[in-house]
């Protein structure tokens, strides 16, 4: 009897492990696609197959040594790192509050939020455009951290709010009963419990603000704050008339290293079931 | 260690929901009070407005003689059991039990030291270094015990803390909780559903119904002197028989037959203000017996009726025999609610059932002379639900 459960089994994780397999390499082939372009020198660029037929460290080089790409990725990092760790602050406390308290206007602020959330930020752009050239706030970090904020801020709120409903009233209670004041409960039991979600929301809000391209196009017009999915469009190459296919690929492969490095980061983090054992038996 | 006064306590809910009217309530320092009713009577209201995790509407509570009504939980010094432990998920057994210490700002020493006293006397030695996730529904249930004992607080607040246990180890924990008890000789407020707790485990039980309390007194005290239908049907198990009768020349007409009042029960039925006519008999199963086991010298305080026997069941020590009276029924509003929280239709209705001796020969289906003790009838005026035979 075991030996036909363990064959079932067996055969049930073949056939995950190749629909797996599958969904891997649809998603990751343009990844690779990319990869092996950053590799390729020029004339195999040309050649069109997949493994370069000519492996070259050119490319990379050639992005390093101009504030072309070096100058909007310090941008890049800055900015999504301040606007990251603003909204998700402020997403904290917003979702604490709307989870756990019953306050007028409760309702408003979310269906506000969701507002937020589905208005179409093309239509946003060009007032945006024109506010911050009024405000002065045109091509400057406060420029891209303050919309990223503004957008970035709803999905905070849900993912958040999602998270503090799942951690039992009690435990809170039990932490004041113990002897902590508010903001103590808050620290030691309800922080700790909600990080999970925290690090989560962190990672998809600064995967937005990493990745945005609409914004960082129309509200910069210098390096002094163009961020980098901006600059790879107004990449050249070493000439005006030069394709450059190689450069812009080695930049591509570059900016989403971080994204990985902050992934592997906090994933560590994000385990599942952390509130288990909290309550009954 | 202190005593607790309730003085007119009432909590009105924002949605208008009355919780708690007016409960007026004495507890002394190192009592053990049992709350006990039916769900949504306001035990756990009343708990946490103990505890200052609800706010109080109206009245005034003194912890050791000081009025606490303002103060935040963590300036009371009481300590609460969950009836969901409660336990920090991302502490380990010892940080869990430290917990209320280590916000006291209390030295490390000292706080090992007391986590080694409260483990021994719980039996968590080696547990310590675990985490709630992996122990068991009883070990935590001790893990919460412990993180309320660690710091000698004035009070223990109890909400239904052994109602996720299964039935044996429910019964092994409340042994240990009153043996705790009685060793710290802590002011403990326990809240439960339970009936074996109830009785077991209180110097006094508070019974409540719909957010007034209906009767305080020792376990026994309150078995004996039902003040009203509805603690006379809340407490003990099997329930107390009811079974409507008619008052008359000193003799009580029921469906069973008439029976002649003993003095005692006349003497008390007087003393009523009015005449009633119209009552409910109340007669606990222990005091009817088959009339072939009664000896002599107690048969003549009795009287005696037969019935036909629909179950017997035996329960080793003593025999259960339900009968069914024809007639109508005794009803009430209070025992009507009570047939609500058991979740029978109609409490007054049911099976009538006596609580007969092992050696008895009765039989299912067969007819059987039962025995009344005439001196432990207790009467109730059905409108009212008051006792008649109660005396204070
Ligand atoms: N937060 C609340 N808002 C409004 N009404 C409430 C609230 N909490 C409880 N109530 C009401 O107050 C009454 C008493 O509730 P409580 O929780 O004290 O009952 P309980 O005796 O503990 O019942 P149980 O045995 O089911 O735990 C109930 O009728 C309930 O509906
Ligand atoms: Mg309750």
């Amino acid at each position: 009897m075991a030996g036909i459960g363990g064959a079932e089994t067996t055969g049930k994780k073949a056939r995950w492990g190749l629909v797996n397999v599958v969904v891997v390499v649809y998603a990751l082939f343009p990844v690779l696609w990319i990869v092996s372009l950053s590799f390729k020198s020029k004339k195999a660029i040309s050649e069109g197959g997949f493994f370069p037929t000519e492996w070259t460290l050119d490319n990379y080089a050639a992005i390093f040594s101009t504030t072309e790409f070096i100058r909007p990725l310090f941008n890049s990092i800055g900015i999504a790192i301040i606007a990251t760790l603003i909204a998700v602050v402020f997403g904290t406390m917003a979702a604490y509050a709307i989870a756990r308290l019953d306050f007028p206007g409760k309702q408003l602020l979310v269906g506000v939020s969701l507002l937020i959330a589905m208005f179409p930020q093309v239509s946003l752009v060009s007032p945006l455009f024109n506010i911050e050239r009024a405000l002065g706030l045109f091509d400057t970090w406060p420029g891209l951290i303050l919309p990223y904020i503004t957008f970035s801020l709803p999905l905070a709120i849900y993912t958040l709010s999602a998270f503090f409903k799942e951690i039992p009233w009690e435990l809170e209670k039990a932490a004041k009963m113990d002897g902590a004041t508010p903001g103590q409960a808050f620290q030691k039991v309800i922080a700790p419990l909600a990080a999970p979600g925290v690090f989560t929301t962190a990672i998809l809000v600064f995967i937005f603000c990493w990745n945005d391209f609409l914004f960082a196009i129309s509200l910069t017009s210098t390096e002094t704050s163009r961020t980098v999915p901006a600059a790879l469009a107004f990449f050249t190459g070493s000439s005006q008339f030069e394709d450059p296919t190689g450069t812009t690929s080695a930049a591509a492969v570059v900016i989403t290293i971080p994204i990985i490095i902050f992934v592997l980061f906090f994933q560590r983090r994000i385990v599942a079931g952390l509130t288990s054992g909290a309550v009954k038996g | 260690m202190a005593d607790i006064v309730l003085d007119k306590v009432t909590k009105k809910y924002p949605d208008g929901a009355l919780a708690v009217q007016e409960v007026n309530l004495e507890i002394a320092d190192g009592e053990f009070i049992i709350l006990v009713g039916p769900s949504g009577c306001g035990k756990s209201t009343t708990l946490n407005m103990l505890a200052g995790l609800e706010d109080i509407t109206a009245g005034e509570l003194r912890i050791g003689g000081e009025r606490v009504n303002e103060k935040a939980p963590k300036d009371r010094d009481i300590a609460m059991v969950f009836q969901s432990y409660a336990l920090y998920p991302h502490m380990t057994v010892r940080e869990n039990m430290a917990f209320p210490l280590r916000l006291a700002k209390i030295d490390d020493k000292i706080v090992d030291a007391k986590v080694a006293e409260a483990s021994k006397i719980l039996d968590l030695g080696q547990h310590l270094d675990r985490k709630p996730s992996n122990l068991s529904g009883g070990q935590r249930q001790r893990v919460a015990m412990g993180r309320a004992i660690v710091r000698n607080p004035k009070a223990f607040l109890m909400d239904e803390p052994l109602s996720n246990l299964d039935a044996k180890l429910r019964v092994q924990m409340r042994t240990e909780v009153s043996r705790l008890q009685k060793n710290l000789g802590t002011t403990t407020v326990y809240v439960t559903h339970d009936q074996t707790e109830a009785m077991t485990l209180g110097d006094r039980v508070v019974v409540m119904r719909g957010g007034a309390v209906q009767q305080v007194g020792s376990p026994q005290y309150l078995y004996e002197n039902p003040a009203n239908l509805f603690v006379a049907g809340f407490i003990g198990s099997p329930a107390m028989n009811f079974i409507p009768a008619t008052l008359e020349n000193g003799e009580l007409s029921t469906a069973l037959g008439t029976f002649p009042l003993s003095d005692k029960v006349r003497r008390m039925a007087e003393r009523g203000r009015r005449p009633v006519r119209e009552v409910i008999m109340g007669l606990r199963p222990e005091h009817l017996e088959d009339a072939s086991m009664v000896e002599g010298a107690n048969s003549s305080r009795g009287a005696t009726f037969t019935t036909q026997v629909d179950v017997l069941e035996s329960m080793g020590s003593d025999k259960y025999a339900y009968f069914s009276i024809s007639g109508k029924r005794a009803s009430s509003a209070q025992l009507d609610e009570l047939a609500a929280d058991v979740g029978v239709s109609d409490l007054g209705a049911g099976q009538t059932v006596a609580r007969i001796s092992a050696a008895s020969r009765a039989k299912e289906g067969s007819s059987l002379d039962v025995w009344v003790d005439l001196d432990k009838i207790q009467l109730f005026d059905p409108e009212s639900g008051k006792a008649l035979t109660y005396s204070d």
